[in-house]
């Protein structure tokens, strides 16, 4: 048993504890706490399998910017901080097919590769950028046009439109909030033209 | 290293995952299960990579690279997820997905 046999081990074991906790923690808020130790885990399982690039990736995009982004969704959709309880009906049957899966799985892994040794090789982020800007370049390009449009379609799916949604709720007397485009607002601004006030041709 | 540790390890986030979509009530909580599935794919993706890299001789990285693409398509994904979530609460008032049956037979 190597040292990377070790710290394997406590790498699955911390992050299995953490994966468990983030299903059934009782306050949303420790879920995604928790999220970040499980995917801190899955970052140092690439360091030890020697991919480290895709360690530091996984940091930065997971941990840097999805946990934040899940944290925003939880605060902008108001879910409730406190505990109570946050599974349905289902919970006993979800138990039983993710039991059933895990013993499957398990039980696959080890009898195809029981006692079969992985070969460790550093792989740097230069090799990784070798391959990825000459072989894998027109696949890298498609992803970015994926992410360019997954960016367009969240931002026009969580515009507020005009007139949609719940009115916010205002005690009478109160200034709305949406005030009707006035004439003066329209002609004030700068570098509009109304078409009535364009000059008349010579 | 023995190969089925992180296999095995995976191979339980997978199973957490299944369990939290299957169980959890508020939609945020079903994406971050959905992302601990991906993490579990990503980890059979780079593993498997690296043991055909040293046994098949596999020299342009193909596991690694699909690792990095399932990670940018990870955060597409809760983007555009999280988007629909608030989408939801906007116009329903609640982001239980038990709420989510308009389009249910």
């Amino acid at each position: 048993m190597t040292v990377y046999d070790v710290v394997m081990l406590a790498i699955a074991v911390i992050g299995g504890a953490a994966a468990l906790l983030v299903v059934t923690a009782r306050n949303v808020v420790h879920a995604a706490l928790y999220l970040v130790v499980t995917l801190l885990a899955v970052a140092g399982t690439f360091l030890v399998v020697g991919a480290e690039f895709l360690a530091w990736t996984q940091v930065l995009v997971y941990v840097g910017a999805v946990v934040v982004l899940i944290l925003f969704g939880l605060m902008l959709t108001r879910a409730p901080i406190g505990p109570m309880a946050q599974h349905n009906d289902n919970a006993r049957l979800g138990l039983l097919v993710s039991v059933s899966l895990f013993g499957f799985l398990a039980t696959m892994i080890l009898s195809a590769f029981g006692d079969a040794a992985l070969p460790l090789s550093v792989t740097t982020a230069g090799d990784l950028g070798d391959v990825l800007y000459v072989h894998w370049a027109f696949p890298f390009m498609a992803l970015g046009f994926l992410l360019t449009v997954s960016l367009i379609g969240a931002i026009i799916l969580a515009r507020r439109e005009e007139g949609e949604g719940p009115e916010p709720l205002m005690e009478p007397g109160m200034p709305t909030s949406r005030p009707e485009p006035a004439a003066s607002d329209a002609s004030s601004t700068p570098g509009v033209t109304r078409p009535s006030e364009e000059l008349p041709r010579a | 290293m023995m190969l089925s540790y992180p296999l095995v390890f995976a191979a339980l986030l997978f199973s957490v995952g299944v369990y939290g979509v299957l169980t959890r009530r508020n939609a945020v909580l079903v994406l971050m299960s959905v992302e601990i599935m991906l993490a579990a794919a990503t980890i059979n993706l780079v593993v498997f990579g690296q043991l055909a890299a040293a046994n098949l001789g596999d020299s342009v990285l193909s596991g690694q690279v699909f690792a990095l693409f399932v990670i940018a398509v990870g955060a597409a994904e809760v983007g555009v997820g999280l988007a629909i979530v608030l989408l939801m609460y906007r116009n329903r008032a609640s982001v239980n997905i038990d709420d989510a049956d308009l389009m249910k037979f």
